[in-house]
């Protein structure tokens, strides 16, 4: 089941009118929609915040003891991602909260602890830093520091991240790799309308507290056949999304659909094959198939929106480094984010685009 | 604190028969009563008798006039997808600034949250660098590198744009000129949404155990983002959420009362007894953000109600002209030149370019050790540079 939904095909230009919202000066990528899978029933067209509207949906029709928080979610979120929840299920298990980052995370470790599903809305990601302290202290080491007694493994927080073309200092971060020196989270963001369903329905159920990134430009942007069922997406498991031989790329959320492109010109102006992977859940990583592709290929850039020092790409080039060292052909490298902050005005270019991955692509084939 | 009041009256009086003549209008001089002021923990509170003199009713109605068309320049150019980033007006909520800033003694500080622009304004900065920032030009209060939320002055600390935290740096602000014996106080604001986040409560809980000079304002608009005081806050009766802090609830929509409140809290708090809360009560016409259109959690009567009956400019307006203070004609006048004065900024603000790409990497630093900022670009790599000298540091 999972390979055939994962299984991406090229067809993004053809798609670009059903997305509709191409015109955005903003966007500096193609968004490549996922393939129909008939395997999951009947699929409908829905943006990202349709798909994960749906899957909370799910989860509150089929879960009765599961609810839905955080800041404006009862009018439907800043992003509309609840829209329409309050009213199905009630403002018992649908409702707003105060403005507290660190009070909806801790109180969503309570319900969870005391098995309630709770789905905590930390309304940007830029925001949840109040809430670290719940997050890394409280949350991820909840079983650890109980002896397995108890845990907090029904608590999923999400959030919307990562650039969306004007969104300035405090609306356009990618905190992921400040989780992901916590042990015991599991951190996880899609690509796409079609893998957030599947991946949050997965994170609601997985056993362990995770933190749900939305990359927010995908909210309205990423438009696809999105199957109407329930079904789940496995975390720990990086996608291989086109194959090659010459060079690995790695990213994930919306850097996946630059990596995309990358490769297809690539490809087509140099010749050069790329084996894309969606890392998709970003703790715990999916080392295996990243070395296994680096071992077949040589080569490796991994690339975030995220500044450079500390980003999640440093750890999975020193991974790599230990474990392909005798297969790699060139250095690995990182195309990401300046160690600056999120600039205001220079967002364009501050973000690793597609010339910058192709530049580095260049420079590692001809090392 | 009466008395001094009183004193400061009389003072005033002598110096404006001086100019009368300069002014069209008959009275330099007039006496309104505000609302009653709500207190807690406190046995005397603002005068609400209140004197003003038709040299500052003028100034306050071309600052918050001014204010006014700013905000509304601000959400034009919003609309015309010149202004990037997110956008927060402060239309309906002038009085409260320009109250408080009329007390301000040059010791006194101030720190907000993302509504800054009217703030910004007030202490000093041009209307055109304000929407430059906005505008994300290099004539900008930040050189365009802050946007909406990030605008600084002098004894200005600042626009913030996370809910909550400049209210703790308030409370350091205002023990560092304790410390300092400044006698300055810091008027330290926040919402009546942001009034729930911790550290709002962290930061009362130290001012008031160290006595530090902090006028905690919680300008109540009704509304954090789309959920309601009543929906979000167990109590609403924000000046009492110090609990042990002394407060005072207060007309936001009357310049006059807000003035006056302000006016009882620097006496009190640079008096040495400590913090005090203020709850200003008042009303923000506009969505809470320019993505907002700020209809679907209140009804278009709502708002059309306030702006009819309790709007801070016109019933201000009706005030100093049913006082003889100033006359229409002169308000007329004063309309126009601010029109202009602000379409003239636009235009500017417009036209006015971006900072280099070089300053993408200025001011990350002091003084950093590695020159280079990281990152990766198939271009030069960026040089660290200082490109300007900090304000709160001279
Ligand atoms: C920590 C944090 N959480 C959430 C937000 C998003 N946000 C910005 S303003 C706002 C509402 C604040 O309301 P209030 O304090 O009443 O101020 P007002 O907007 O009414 O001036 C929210 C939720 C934020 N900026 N920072
Ligand atoms: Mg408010």
């Amino acid at each position: 089941m999972h390979t055939a939904i994962n299984k991406y095909s090229l067809v993004c230009n053809a798609t670009i009118n059903i997305c509709g919202c191409f015109k955005r000066r903003s966007s500096h990528f193609v968004y490549h929609p996922e393939r129909i899978s008939n395997e999951l029933g009947k699929t409908s067209k829905k943006n990202m915040y349709q798909a994960i509207n749906s899957a909370m949906d799910l989860v509150l029709s089929k879960d009765p003891n599961s609810v839905v928080f955080g800041e404006d979610v009862g009018f439907g979120g800043v992003f509309r991602c609840t829209s329409g929840l309050l009213e199905r299920y009630g403002k018992d298990r649908v409702f707003n909260t105060p403005l507290c980052e660190q009070g909806i995370v801790g109180f969503g470790i309570g319900l969870a602890v005391a098995g309630t599903t709770a789905i905590a809305e930390i309304q940007f990601a830029d925001y949840m830093f109040p809430a670290l302290d719940q997050l890394v202290n409280e949350a991820a080491k909840y079983r650890y520091r109980s002896g397995n007694l108890f845990d907090c493994g029904k608590l999923t927080v999400r959030t919307p991240c990562s650039a969306v073309g004007h969104g300035a200092l405090y609306h356009s971060q990618s905190p992921e790799s400040f989780y992901t020196h916590a042990p015991g989270l599991k951190i996880v963001m899609p690509r796409g309308a079609q893998t957030a369903k599947g991946l949050l329905l997965s994170c609601v159920r997985d056993p362990n507290p995770c933190i749900f990134f939305e990359p927010k430009i995908m909210y309205r942007l990423a438009v696809d056949d999105v199957p109407d069922d329930d079904y789940e997406l496995p975390l720990g498991k990086a996608d291989v999304l086109i194959e090659g031989k010459d060079i690995t790329l790695i990213g994930w959320g919306t850097q996946v659909h630059v990596l995309l492109e990358v490769a297809e010109i690539a490809n087509k102006d140099f010749g050069i094959s790329c084996e894309v992977i969606d890392l998709v859940t970003i703790l715990p990583w999916d080392k295996q198939t990243v070395t296994k592709s680096v071992k077949k290929t040589g080569r490796a850039i991994v690339s975030h929106e995220a500044p450079l020092t500390g980003g999640f790409g440093a750890e999975i080039s020193a991974s790599i480094q230990e474990d392909c060292f005798l297969h790699l052909e060139s250095p690995i490298r990182r195309v990401t984010g300046y160690d600056t902050p999120f600039p205001h005005v220079f967002e364009k270019f501050y973000l690793p685009n597609k010339w910058k991955c192709l530049q580095a692509i260049k420079e590692l084939i001809n090392y | 604190m009466n008395g001094s009041s009183v004193l400061r009256k009389h003072s005033l009086k002598n110096v404006l028969s001086i100019f009368e003549s300069r002014f069209f209008s008959s009275t330099s001089e007039a006496t309104f009563e505000t609302k009653p002021f709500k207190l807690h923990k406190l046995e005397n509170g603002p005068s609400t008798t209140v004197t003003l003199s038709s040299e500052d009713a003028i100034k306050y109605y071309k600052q918050m006039q001014t204010i006014r068309r700013i905000e509304t320049a601000a959400g034009n150019l919003y609309k015309e997808k010149i202004v990037r980033g997110f956008c927060h007006l402060y239309s309906g909520q002038e009085a409260c600034a320009v109250g408080m800033k009329a007390m301000f003694r040059d010791t006194d500080s101030i720190i907000t949250a993302y509504r800054a622009h009217g703030w910004t304004y007030l202490m000093g900065v041009d209307p055109f660098s304000v929407l430059s920032e906005l505008t994300g030009r290099k004539s900008g209060n930040a050189r365009g590198k802050g946007g909406s939320m990030h605008m600084y002055a002098k004894n200005f600390y600042g626009g913030n744009g996370i809910v909550g935290a400049q209210v703790p740096l308030g409370a350091g602000i205002a023990l560092a000129a304790k410390y300092l014996g400044t006698g300055g106080v810091c008027f330290t604001l926040y919402g009546d949404g942001a009034a729930n986040q911790g550290q709002v409560f962290e930061a009362y809980n130290m001012s008031k155990l160290w006595d530090i000079p902090c006028v905690y304002v919680c300008e109540n608009n009704g509304y954090g983002m789309g959920t309601s005081s009543e929906r979000a806050s167990a109590s609403v009766a924000y000046y009492t959420r110090g609990d042990y802090i002394p407060g005072i609830w207060v007309d936001g929509m009357d310049i006059l009362a807000v003035r006056e409140a302000a006016r009882f809290a620097i006496d009190y708090c640079s008096s040495g007894k400590g913090p005090l809360v203020m709850e200003t009560a008042t009303y923000r016409y506009s969505g809470h953000s320019m993505s907002d259109p700020g209809t679907s959690y209140r009804t278009r009567d709502e708002i059309q109600e306030v702006r009819q009956t309790r709007d801070p400019i016109t019933s201000f307006k009706e005030k100093i002209i049913g006082a003889n203070l100033v006359n229409i004609d002169e308000l007329k006048q004063i309309d126009k030149e601010i029109k202009a004065q602000i379409d003239d900024a636009v235009k500017r603000a417009k036209a006015d370019t971006e900072i280099p790409l070089s300053e993408l990497s200025g001011d990350i630093y002091a003084k950093p050790l590695e020159t280079k900022v990281r990152g990766v670009s198939p271009f030069e790599s960026l040089e660290h540079i200082r490109i300007g000298q900090a304000v709160n540091l001279n």
